[in-house]
């Protein structure tokens, strides 16, 4: 038996909580009026950086609950080289993410071979209509404004660091 | 003018008119202040949160606006539901809220009624609220509701034995069942000859308060004995199919019940609207003179708002009972604990 019964010492476990939260504040904070920074690599939303695209459909075949809308179409790009045949390219017709629909697994973040999407820890998007959570290309390009750099890997890590473009 | 005011003699339907509007405030106001101190604020406080703080100051017309959501929510009836029974089980409960705070008394004249058989009448009608409960589980044609309407209907009844006994104990002491004579006897009886504090019975029926205070505890199916509306298994017992305006009088039911015990428990075992003997002979007052129907309810205030207190404590800080565990506490424990409680009462009363 412990000296002071559980029973007892639950009821002092609640009393202390009171007596802190009272007299040094809570550990909540009042969201409209003061905000958390979010952490660095927070999943707020998915953004896009346009140029990278090159409509590989990857992002959007993996994505679990297909709410990623990508058309495009092909076009005859000037060649590199003076001389040369010109290049054959995907241009970006349209890039829709649904965040009505999007469960923030960041899959295709992760399976983008071209760098071209980023994880934004901006979070206040919401609507009051569900349609309005479809962001399109430019919505979509205006957060990459609001992607951290990406932090430093740990001391002795041999992978560089990747860079985002701005 | 306040003599004068005391003085004046009022029709019968003057003063039941008045007392009609005074026990509606007398049961809303204090479920209103509880709910937010205790409700809203001080498990915010408890969990290190702040609880409601935009509407009025510190979240104070918090109640309000929940009372205008809980009015404009549709009134839904289950298609199977017995319409008429689950229509009239809120009112059965709230009810008997309302029969109870009939017989608390607020001051030597400040009562409702003063009848002789107080206690017996209140531990009475308090246990209507089952049949309103078991209406409402019964009625809802919904697993949940049927479930939590039959635990709680097992559950009031085996806690309604201690509740009964730990008051006899009291009764015994006393030796009225008039609640103005129980404070009358706890003012005026001395201990060893001393009578500064007069005899709250919180000092010599100790036992008989903490089985009250754990039956009612139970009574009002709070956590740890809120198996009946056990929200992880039951979605929250016979009030699932309730909305609106009839889920809002469970909930005025529920909390305002808790502070009529509360006041109940504060007359039977804090010497009620009385202040202790040597503050009116400081003051130069009778123990029972015409102030204190001014000062009677706002020490009855504080009294109640201490056990609240006390009940909401206990409420948010235990996990809950299983419902074997609970049926063995009410009748393997409390009862044989209250039977001795008032053999041992009985006994001293002989011998002193």
């Amino acid at each position: 038996m412990p000296l002071v019964p559980g029973v007892v010492s639950g009821l002092g476990v609640t009393f202390k909580e009171i007596v802190k939260t009272v007299t040094k504040g809570a550990e909540t904070v009042q969201y409209p009026h003061e905000k958390e920074d979010p952490a660095p690599r927070a999943r707020g939303v998915i953004a896009l950086h346009e140029e990278n695209c090159t409509a590989c459909m990857l992002c959007s075949r993996e994505c679990p609950d297909w709410c990623i809308y990508i058309e495009g179409h092909k076009e005859l790009a000037p060649p590199r080289r003076a001389g040369g045949k010109p290049r054959q390219v995907n241009k970006l017709d349209r890039f829709d993410i649904d965040y009505g629909l999007c469960m923030y697994c960041g899959i295709c973040v992760e399976v983008c071979p071209f760098e071209a999407l980023f994880w934004s820890p901006e979070y206040e998007y919401s609507e009051p209509k569900i349609a309005d959570l479809l962001h399109d290309k430019t919505r979509l390009g205006q957060w990459m404004e609001t992607v951290p750099d990406f932090e430093p890997y740990e001391g002795g890590a041999e992978v560089k660091i990747k860079k985002v473009p701005r | 003018m306040i003599s004068m005011l005391l003085a004046a003699e009022f029709a019968w339907w003057q003063t039941t008119a008045f007392k009609l509007v005074m026990a509606i405030v007398a049961v809303l106001i204090p479920a209103g202040t509880t709910v937010y101190l205790y409700l809203f604020k001080m498990v915010s406080f408890m969990q290190s949160r702040l609880g409601p703080m935009e509407a009025g100051p510190y979240g104070s017309m918090q109640l309000l606006a929940e009372l205008g959501k809980n009015l404009q929510k549709e009134d839904i009836f289950p298609l199977k539901a017995d319409r008429a029974v689950f229509a009239l089980a809120p009112y059965v409960v709230l009810m008997s809220t309302f029969l109870l705070a009939v017989v608390i008394p607020f001051g030597p004249d400040a009562a409702f009624t003063n009848i002789d058989v107080g206690v017996y009448l209140a531990l009475a009608v308090s246990s209507v609220s089952v049949i309103g409960i078991l209406m409402a589980g019964w009625a809802s044609a919904s697993k949940y509701s049927l479930l939590g309407g039959l635990r709680a209907a097992g559950q009031l009844i085996a806690y309604e034995l201690p509740l009964i006994l730990a008051v006899v104990g009291v009764v015994i002491q006393a030796g009225t069942l008039n609640l103005q004579g129980i404070i009358a006897a706890q003012n005026q009886q001395e201990i060893f000859g001393w009578g500064a504090i007069g005899n709250p019975y919180i000092l010599t029926q100790f036992v008989g308060f903490m089985i009250f205070m754990i039956a009612v505890q139970a009574e009002l199916t709070q956590v740890p004995f809120d198996m009946p509306i056990a929200e992880s298994e039951l979605v929250s017992g016979y009030m699932t199919e309730y909305s609106g305006f009839r889920f809002l009088m469970f909930f005025i039911g529920e909390f305002a019940t808790a502070n009529i015990f509360a006041f109940l428990a504060s007359v039977l075992f804090l010497g009620g609207w009385s202040v202790p003997p040597f503050v009116t002979d400081l003051l130069g007052i009778a123990w029972d003179s015409n102030w204190m129907n001014f000062i009677g309810p706002l020490v009855m205030l504080t009294k109640m708002l201490l056990l609240t207190f006390i009940i909401y404590w206990v409420r948010f800080t235990y996990p809950r009972f299983r419902e074997d565990q609970l049926q063995k506490f009410a009748w393997k424990f409390l009862i044989p604990l209250s039977l001795l409680n008032i053999f041992a009462t009985g006994v001293l009363k002989v011998v002193f």
